[in-house]
């Protein structure tokens, strides 16, 4: 706990993306929340984040909601027999001791009926339900379609 | 004298008879058991945004690094484009040697929500066609990947695409060298290109 708390401190006195900065919640820590930018709104854009559950007790996610989507929704992408398809998920399971990711190819927060574009350099927030630890807000980060996850050890130093 | 020249001609002819029926026997034969690795030229005729249509004989000479996807794909397609972006980027003065191309399996929406403006995003270099319902599913087929509308009232516009979401790279005469399975990394791509070119 005690280097979490330190690790906060770092972050907030750092010029550190919100990405960066974790969020906790119960025995759960919510960090590296971030998106890719869209090109206008038509398209549904997309929500990584990584959860540790330090607890005894396995948690799961349950929903997300945020203002910057009309529907945002919980997906998993699966490739079965060479075929890509995403099904919705109903839960993202987090066990007692892991760290779970949603992260491009597997689960992702598909954020359907966007209000606006998401401009590379902006945040959002979404609100994350879980089974156990009840609700939690984040600060999403808005990187580059390009991106593959934030820098955080950069952007920690 | 004579017949005997004529059965040496006869035996020769024989020979090269019974050469060239193993010849034939031996094609067929080994054809099934190379099925999935025997090359072969895909080809597609399909238009980009602007209704240029493209077909492999304009890239001749260059390898091409062929995806099929959707543009209201926010996580498999982008994760691929992003790859190959950094690829390109990387192969440095080699990558007019190399186009990449993707190929939409969602033709219709993506023509509506553009198309090109999606592909540059990620790399100017990318060029994105859209043909109609029988050209996409002739370039699928061709290229021997599986698409697929699926129905899905949350989805936007009330369907989604399920797709192969390999990467395949073509030769410069065209023919299909090999894929790189979803999620190989950018340095392993690009290591492979660099052997070939
Ligand atoms: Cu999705």
């Amino acid at each position: 706990m005690k280097s979490v708390a330190l690790f906060a401190a770092l972050t907030l006195t750092a010029p550190a993306a919100f990405a960066c900065e974790p969020f906790a919640v119960g025995d759960l820590t919510i960090e590296h929340a971030w998106s890719r930018a869209t090109i206008g709104a038509d398209r549904p854009g997309v929500f990584y984040v990584e959860i540790t559950n330090a607890g005894s007790a396995d948690d799961a996610l349950v929903g997300i909601a945020t203002p910057a989507a009309g529907m945002p929704m919980l997906h998993e992408t699966v490739v079965t027999d060479g075929i890509a398809s995403m099904p919705h998920s109903m839960s993202v399971p987090v066990p007692a001791g892991q760290t779970v990711a949603l992260a491009p190819g597997g689960y992702h927060g598909m954020l359907m009926g966007l209000v606006t574009a998401l401009k590379e350099g902006g945040s959002f927030p979404v609100t994350l339900t879980f089974q156990r630890a009840g609700e939690v807000t984040v600060t999403v980060d808005v990187l580059s379609m390009r991106a593959e996850g934030p820098d955080c050890a950069h952007a920690g130093q | 004298m004579r017949l005997t020249r004529l059965q040496k001609a006869l035996w020769a002819a024989a020979g090269i008879a019974v050469l060239a029926y193993g010849a034939l026997l031996w094609g067929p034969y080994r054809a099934p058991a190379l099925v999935s690795e025997a090359p072969f030229r895909p080809t597609f005729s399909l238009p980009d945004d602007a209704g240029r249509l493209y077909s492999p004989a304009d890239f001749a000479g260059k390898h091409l690094l062929v995806f099929f996807g959707f543009t209201n794909c926010p996580d498999v397609c982008p994760t691929t484009l992003s790859e190959v972006a950094q690829v390109i980027d990387d192969l440095g003065p080699d990558a007019d040697k190399v186009q990449p191309l993707f190929i939409s399996i969602d033709p219709e929406r993506d023509r509506r929500l553009g198309l090109a403006a999606f592909t540059a995003a990620f790399h100017p270099a990318i060029i994105g066609l859209a043909g109609d319902a029988d050209q996409t599913r002739a370039a699928a087929d061709s290229f021997r990947i599986h698409f697929a509308r699926e129905d899905d009232a949350a989805a936007p516009d009330g369907y989604t695409m399920s797709h192969s979401p390999a990467l395949y790279l073509i030769g410069p005469e065209g023919d299909w060298l090999r894929q790189f399975t979803y999620g190989t990394p950018a340095s392993e791509i690009l290591a492979d290109l660099k052997s070939r070119l």
